[in-house]
């Protein structure tokens, strides 16, 4: 009894429990749904949306889809890496969609426009992601703007800056930009015979090893330094932070800086791979930033488990596009992914309630077996 | 001329309708940022019963119905919200945005699911209602009127009415601004909020089905749409969360929107050469400068966005 409740209270399993019960009432909801649109073959198009690559037998075909996937978990985890470091000190960093696009726009228009090698547009993607994040920080910090809402703003903004900008090295047939890997192989991220790996999938680069490599750096700076402790602690209480010492107002500023320098990272992670080209006439923000939002919460606002939830979603987002075509339509994962993270909103309450319940069983063992002892002292006395 | 004066009343009537809403929820304490979402459901509710509505149906019988179909669609998704974020006192910030996300993800799919039933080689998420749109419109001379301007500004009327004149409003407001207090003289703080965001559902509902009908005969749901949303947001704010300063806001903000669609009938505003989308930028630059400038001292609902704990001061 007792070796289970200390388990349950775990904040780790906890986290674990919550997360699977999203995912797997999520699955399941999305299964009702095909089976209201067409019964015949539900059962087939949830499982191709949950195996994804695994569609293919095993062999280079496997290993190559398996490669895409990772490619474009990549910057899925930098982006929820932004959220969640944000979240961590107190701010909803939902400019993440925002930062992300500055990036992709920078880091775009420097391989093509500046011909700069890739090293250059990545740090520059950085330094533009980062730009954004430290307006709404300034925002937040000196003239108390919600981050939510110069976030949003800034959203747009940079979305419409972004179309503008890139429309001057787009092709002149369509809205997309020009392809990268023939114009200026030099900011093509390089490979380092990772391709090799995934059944020659060009696409697969260093942008796999240095998500995770990010994910662990931010773990260790939020959890094992004094610089991580200090965001932290400013997050739980801004006043007694202050009261501390702390420099609140430039903690604030500086981990918008970090969130939206991670986010634009990000971008310049997908759009260096080449593997797609940027649309001057997209009138809504790339659903990556936001998609950001739902792996932070499913991994739990961990930097580990963002790695495995971003693989997750970007697994079954890739694995809509294995369903059957005649009866149902790829936005099937779409839905999945997005009931997930509604789901993800009850975690909190449910936690709470494993916690109370917790509590309330224990308390009752405790006077049970004070009562015993009394009875057991009172008979003793006999 | 007229056709940028036609442009701006019918984006600010999407506005008006949609910051009101944004502005009810807000008043009652809860942050709705699913207005977006909200939006595409309802516009779906209203586009759907377009599609089935008999041709030969009067046009008030349309109008009636296709607004009724609009808000019920809206209710019912904003409910969504209000049974997260105030019965289980969930992040409004997080089901807010799984909410946008959910309304463009799960519009695709129904329209894709009945669009392919119909015809299997159909896999657009289109929905076409070029001749129940005429229901809508009243050509005066080469101004084409539209009853939603008019369902606006009686929105408007009610709203404002209903805020500061009636005992609902007032206690609805109490709420935002201070729910314990208003708990204290009786007033149930929950369902209050519920009645907020059900109101701001409907609201949003019907404005996501005057924006897909606002110069368009067919929307493609895929897109969503197109961050009205979060631009009605940005008109709440810059209205400061009071309907007359709504309108005021929306009406600047539509013929920003406006400018972006017929600014090359201009002109001289075609000879600036200026690329539409700095005037879609417009809006949001402009409500990002008087955030900066006003927010010290920002009328916005203090309770707004904490769940209602009834143990807490």
């Amino acid at each position: 009894m007792k070796t289970k409740s200390s388990l349950l209270r775990n904040n780790a399993v906890q986290s674990l429990i919550c997360s699977l019960a999203c995912v797997i009432l999520g699955v399941f909801i999305g299964y009702i749904v095909l089976l209201f649109i067409n019964p015949n073959g539900a059962g087939k198009a949830i499982s191709a949306v949950i195996k994804n690559f695994f569609f293919y037998p095993a062999g280079p075909a496997r290993s190559k889809y398996f490669g895409g996937t990772l490619v474009k978990a990549a910057p899925l985890v930098m982006c929820s890496l932004s959220i969640l470091f944000a979240y961590k000190v107190g701010l909803f960093n939902i400019g993440v969609a925002g930062q992300y696009v500055a990036g992709a726009g920078i880091s775009i228009y420097a391989a093509l426009a500046w011909q700069c090698p890739w090293i250059v547009c990545l740090l520059l993607a950085i330094a533009a992601g980062a730009l954004f994040g430290a307006v709404s920080g300034v925002l937040k910090a000196y003239c108390n703007v919600n981050e939510v809402i110069s976030g949003i703003m800034l959203n747009w903004i940079g979305l419409y800056t972004v179309n503008i900008i890139l429309s001057n090295v787009k092709e002149s047939a369509s809205p997309y930009t020009n392809n990268i890997s023939s114009f200026n192989s030099e900011a093509i991220l390089p490979t380092m015979g990772l391709d090799k790996l995934f059944g020659n999938n060009q696409y697969v680069t260093i942008a796999v090893p240095l998500a995770i490599i990010a994910a662990i750096v931010v773990k260790i700076v939020l959890e094992k330094t004094k610089f991580g402790y200090e965001l932290r602690a400013t997050g739980n209480n801004k006043n007694a932070a202050k009261y501390c010492g702390m420099k609140e107002k430039r903690n604030i500023i500086v981990t918008l800086i970090i969130g939206g320098g991670l986010a634009g990272m990000g971008a310049a992670l997908l759009y260096l791979t080449g593997m797609e080209q940027w649309s001057c006439s997209q009138s809504s923000v790339p659903g990556m930033g936001f998609n950001g939002i739902a792996a932070a919460f499913l991994g739990c606002l961990d930097p580990l488990g963002s790695l495995l939830s971003s693989f997750f979603i970007q697994h079954i987002t890739n694995g809509g596009g294995y369903v059957d075509k005649t009866m149902y339509c790829s936005q099937i994962s779409d839905l999945i992914s997005s009931i997930i993270i509604y789901l993800c909103g009850f975690v909190l309450f449910l936690r709470q309630s494993i916690n109370s319940r917790l509590s309330r069983a224990e308390e009752r063992t405790a006077e049970r077996e004070k009562e015993l002892a009394a009875e057991a002292a009172q008979g003793g006395d006999k | 001329m007229l056709l940028l004066i036609q442009y701006t009343l019918i984006f600010a009537s999407v506005l008006i309708l949609v910051a009101l809403g944004g502005c009810i929820s807000e008043h009652s304490g809860v942050i709705n940022l699913g207005l977006e979402g909200i939006m595409v459901i309802g516009a779906l509710g209203g586009a759907l019963m377009m599609k089935y509505m008999p041709a030969d149906a009067s046009a008030f019988a349309t109008i009636v119905c296709t607004v009724a179909m609009a808000i019920l669609a809206g209710v019912i998704y904003s409910a969504l919200l209000a049974v997260a974020c105030i019965n289980f006192k969930a992040d409004q910030t997080i089901v807010g945005t799984a909410l946008n996300m959910l309304g463009v993800a799960a519009a695709t799919v129904i329209v894709k699911a009945i669009n392919t039933a119909e015809n299997p080689d159909n896999v657009s998420s289109e929905i076409q209602y070029i001749a129940q749109k005429k229901a809508f419109l009243v050509n005066i001379g080469s101004f084409e009127f539209n009853w939603f301007m008019l369902l606006a500004l009686i929105a408007l009327v009610l709203v404002a009415i209903m805020l500061y004149r009636t005992r609902f409003g007032l206690r609805l407001m109490a709420c935002g601004e201070h729910p314990q207090a208003a708990a204290s003289v009786g007033i149930d703080v929950l369902k209050m909020r519920w009645a907020g965001v059900l109101l701001s559902g409907a609201l949003g509902g019907l404005g996501g089905l005057v924006y897909i009908t606002a110069g368009v005969s067919q929307w493609k749901f895929e897109v969503g749409v197109a961050g009205f949303g979060f631009l009605a947001l940005a008109v709440m704010i810059f209205g400061q969360w009071k309907p007359k300063h709504i309108a005021w806001a929306a009406l600047l903000f539509g013929m920003f929107r406006a400018l972006s669609n017929v600014y090359s009938g201009f002109d001289f505003l075609a000879a600036l050469h200026i690329p539409s989308g700095i005037y879609n930028m417009m809006p949001y630059i402009i409500s990002l400068v008087v955030l900066a400038l006003t927010s010290k001292s920002s009328r916005a609902p203090k309770a707004e966005g904490i769940p209602y704990e009834k143990g807490m001061r």
